[in-house]
């Protein structure tokens, strides 16, 4: 009993700083912010929010945005953090049914604009967008005299044969936002598109690792098939982490009407924070402008802020489509199952 | 004798004596168990079970549900067997060449086939791709051999070969190398043939080790997850895969804790059928150097199996490991106009890349910092997983009826979903999810198994009636804790000591799951940057690979050379 004891003492006095943070006028307090894997942020922000407020940000990732809002459901009678950032609109309707968020109605909020608010009681405020799309190797076009597809019909068309990889809805979120594009742009009919897909040699794969550097041609992987569903931001990225400095962007995004889909993600305080007042004052601070002008580096989304500046290479090299294919939260919520399944019966049978 | 015959004048305080050895002998094993037992309520049954009871619903056990649970139970089934079968194939003759003959480069080439079970899933693959894949480098030798790899079962197989030989070798080569010679020759003096040999003294003898770590590998390929999605496809899914997708893809919490279950049941199953086998075949065997074991070839059929079969492992594991180094010292230039063309550029920008923190991220991490942090959790996973896993396999060397109930729950950690129970885990500690404590928690879980199963067999193989002997003869117990124990004991320990480390370097979920985006290891900064665009983050994944290989590989070779001297002295 002595060792069992010992090793829960042990367990409880490693842990005890951040399970009892006590606040003081002196002591930082500590703000627990939960977050994906794919969220990142300057040393400098973190540290003018710390200085600010007397704060400790400490940032837990639960891996990707769809296990970090099923962690956060399951353990929402107990709350692992104050703050969760990084639901999308595609998780936005299951977070607001599972009931993790306060409502709070940041006033930094009048500067945003009313198309990225999807939460009218404003559980979840907007914090950033980006767009799924199609990019293409821009040498591979170009040496082969292939005009590049408009729409999501082009792509059924035999020069495009075999040129195309996507990633399985049921594995990845990325693949999951163009499965909505399709059932965005062709409503119930979308098995039929992606029948004609199938016949015209589309691959898929599991996850957009390795659809990216696995099969696609521009990558650094070099792969068979010239066309990747990806973001609209990654030809801006392949210039900012490309291995000799280039002048243009080896890639490019797909960009007619209904290619494309947005996804916005949202932030949110947690049910049962005992820090609300220091939760509210990181959401005010996500949605200032000096977090919003850091986000498009660390993380190559768009800041919803409409007079945040953007960075050279977001203004050169990254693409937004005019006219992304929408769908509402709720609608998403309601058939994403259904989709996914008819999908795999069409495509992986 | 006399106490035979003296029976009846003292059978009251024989008795009570009797009854004094009972109790004592019970407390004893209650107190091995205490430690090992306790942690694995801690950190195995309860959170399992709090995840299970919230989720396990009866009203899953529908017919489309079970017809589904049964077509995916089946395929596991198959892919797991098949895989082990292969690796088997490949691991049983390397174990031999490794017990019995020396070569040049052998240290090396066996701490090669180590570092593949360390290396996280996406490096593995990147590594078959760059050489297998479509513009690998078996495509620009030979051109004309179109095939595919990726997306195919025998993707699957070949990386569970290559993951999981090592345990073959480790663990069946540990007992080869202790098999007494002197058996050998007596049989051959009788006149058995190899083949007889083979089949009535060294097979049996070799048995449990054979079995523990069959079914070590088994187990592996059971719940095989990342090679099945990264090399496979998810139209391979295993119980594991299904369960993962059932949880965070198409949300089905009560089918998932159904799989679970399934896959639980059927861990207890293997478990429960290994320790029946090992129960009855445990060997005692002379405590004895390595060395003597192991010659150089002498005949020329010698010489051809030991020349063929150490090229044939080299290239197994060399080519696709080489490729991670190739890739992180080279750059691909595919020629825009001719795609097929692509010339190798040297660089070192991966490596001088890693050091830069480009972004002003708060998450970078330098390399020096995820290799200690990574060496940190792994040293803490040895010394935790030895200090559990020794009184445990005490306890097991010698089982009475605890032991063989107790037995079977060993396995268990290795059978679980690891999903559900990261679930569990977050359930039960959430409140300590930021302790960098857990970390070496989870891996201690993983490794322990391996842990007591190294153990275990060395420790039920120390000849009792050797000891015995040695007391009688005047030597103090340390004496024989020395002589008799160590030697054999050692190499156990390092066996199992490099299990739980290598296993800790290479682990990738558990430490995504708790760990604390300030603290990555490795394989978690590996990760991050094949999670974006670009050339430099693609090649800075494959320099961190390579760093993460050399690791391991001089951990490997530092621990063997620990393990070669010393042995024959004692």
């Amino acid at each position: 009993m002595k060792h069992f004891l010992l090793l829960t003492l042990m367990l409880l006095a490693a842990c005890s700083p951040a399970a009892t943070a006590t606040p003081q006028s002196t002591e930082p307090q500590t703000l627990t912010v939960m977050t994906h894997d794919s969220f990142s942020i300057s040393e400098g922000v973190v540290k003018s929010f710390e200085e600010a407020n007397n704060a400790k940000l400490v940032f837990l990732k639960s891996g990707d945005a769809g296990a970090v809002l099923n962690k956060a459901i399951l353990t929402k009678d107990a709350p692992l953090a104050d703050v969760l950032f990084g639901v999308d609109n595609t998780f936005l309707s299951r977070a607001l049914e599972g009931d993790i968020f306060e409502a709070y109605e940041s006033p930094a909020l009048s500067e945003i604009p009313d198309t990225f608010k999807l939460d009218e009681s404003n559980r979840a405020l907007p914090v950033d967008y980006g767009d799924v799309c199609i990019n293409y190797d821009k040498a591979y076009f170009a040496d082969n005299n292939l005009a590049v597809p408009q729409s999501l019909e082009d792509l059924t068309r035999p020069e495009y044969q075999d040129l195309l990889v996507v990633e399985n809805p049921a594995t990845s979120s990325t693949g999951l936002a163009f499965l909505l594009a399709t059932t965005a742009h062709f409503g119930d009919s979308f098995t039929e598109y992606w029948q004609a897909l199938k016949d015209n040699g589309v691959v898929v794969v599991d996850g957009w690792e390795t659809a990216y550097y696995t099969n696609f041609s521009a990558s650094s992987g070099h792969g068979p098939q010239p066309m990747v569903v990806s973001y609209g931001t990654s030809p801006a990225v392949e210039v900012v982490f490309a291995e000799k400095p280039m002048d243009d962007a080896p890639t490019a995004s797909v960009l007619g009407p209904n290619t494309c889909f947005r996804q916005i993600e949202f932030v949110g305080i947690l049910k049962g924070t005992q820090n609300r007042s220091l939760a509210e004052k990181f959401v005010d601070f996500m949605l200032s402008k000096q977090f919003q002008e850091d986000v498009p580096l660390q993380m190559f989304v768009y800041p919803v802020h409409p007079n945040a500046a953007l960075p050279d290479p977001f203004i050169k090299y990254a693409q937004a489509p005019e006219q992304p294919a929408v769908l509402a939260p709720d609608v998403i919520a309601e058939k994403r199952d259904a989709w996914i399944q008819a999908w795999t019966d069409v495509v992986m049978k | 004798m006399s106490r035979i015959l003296n029976h009846r004048d003292t059978e009251d305080t024989e008795i009570l004596n009797n009854l004094r050895v009972f109790v004592s002998l019970w407390l004893a094993r209650i107190l091995l168990w205490l430690v090992p037992l306790s942690f694995l309520v801690l950190a195995f049954f309860y959170p399992l079970s709090r995840i299970l009871s919230l989720t396990f619903n009866p009203q899953a056990l529908t017919a489309e549900n079970l017809l589904l649970a049964s077509r995916v139970l089946l395929f596991t089934f198959y892919q797991a067997t098949l895989s082990t079968l292969l690796t088997l194939l490949l691991g049983l003759p390397s174990a031999y060449l490794f017990a019995h003959y020396d070569f040049r480069g052998k240290s090396v080439l066996r701490a090669l086939t180590a570092v593949p079970f360390m290396l996280p899933t996406v490096v593995v693959a990147a590594g078959f791709s760059a050489l297998l894949g479509p513009r690998g480098l078996l495509y620009t030798l030979f051109p004309l051999a179109s095939f595919s790899f990726t997306g195919t079962l025998s993707a699957i197989l070949i990386a569970h070969v290559f993951y999981n030989t090592t345990i073959i070798i480790r663990v069946a080569g540990n007992a080869l190398s202790s098999l007494d010679p002197k058996l050998e020759a007596a049989a051959r003096s009788l006149g058995a043939d190899s083949w007889r040999l083979w089949w009535n003294v060294t097979f049996p003898l070799l048995r449990p080790a054979l079995l523990a770590a069959s079914l070590l590998v088994f187990l592996f390929d059971f719940t095989s997850f990342g090679v099945i999605l990264l090399l496979g496809g998810s139209q391979f899914a295993t119980l594991e895969v299904e369960i993962y997708l059932r949880v965070l893809r198409l949300p089905n919490l009560p089918l998932a804790a159904l799989l679970s279950v399934i896959q639980l049941i059927c861990t207890i199953l293997f478990s429960i059928l290994y320790s029946h086998f090992v129960s009855r075949s445990t060997i005692q065997t002379a405590p004895r150097s390595a060395e003597s074991n192991i010659r150089k070839p002498k005949t020329l059929r010698e010489k051809i199996f030991v020349a063929a079969f150490a090229i044939l492992l080299a290239s197994f594991f060399i080519l696709p490991l080489s490729a991670l180094p190739l890739r992180s010292l080279f750059r691909l230039e595919a020629d825009r106009g001719q795609r097929g063309e692509i010339q190798y550029g040297f660089t070192t920008d991966y490596y001088s890349e890693l050091f830069i923190n480009r972004r002003d991220s708060i998450f970078y991490v330098p390399p020096i910092q995820a290799t200690v942090n990574s060496l940190g959790y792994a040293g803490a996973t040895v010394v935790l997983s030895l200090l559990l896993g020794f009184p445990a396999a005490f306890a097991l060397a010698k089982p009475t009826r605890l032991e063989r109930i107790l037995d079977p729950l060993i396995m268990l950690p290795l059978g679980s979903s690891a999903v559900m129970l990261g679930l569990g885990f977050i359930l039960s500690y959430g409140a300590w999810l930021t302790s960098p404590l857990l970390v070496p928690f989870a891996h201690t879980l993983v490794a322990l198994p391996f842990v007591i199963r190294t153990l275990q067999p060395a420790i039920a193989s120390i000849p009792q009636r050797l000891r015995q002997a040695a007391s009688s003869l005047g030597a103090s117990p340390l004496e024989v804790w020395k002589n008799i124990d160590l030697p054999i004991l050692r190499r156990a320990t390092l066996a199992a000591g490099t299990f739980a480390f290598t296993i800790s370097l290479g682990e990738f979920g558990a430490t995504l799951l708790i760990a604390r985006p300030e603290y990555p290891t490795i394989p978690v900064a590996i990760e991050r940057f094949l999670s974006q665009p670009g050339g430099l983050n693609y090649g800075q994944a494959m320099a961190m690979g390579t760093i993460l290989m050399m690791l391991t590989l001089t951990s490997i070779l530092l621990i063997e050379k620990i393990r070669i001297p010393g042995t024959g002295e004692f």
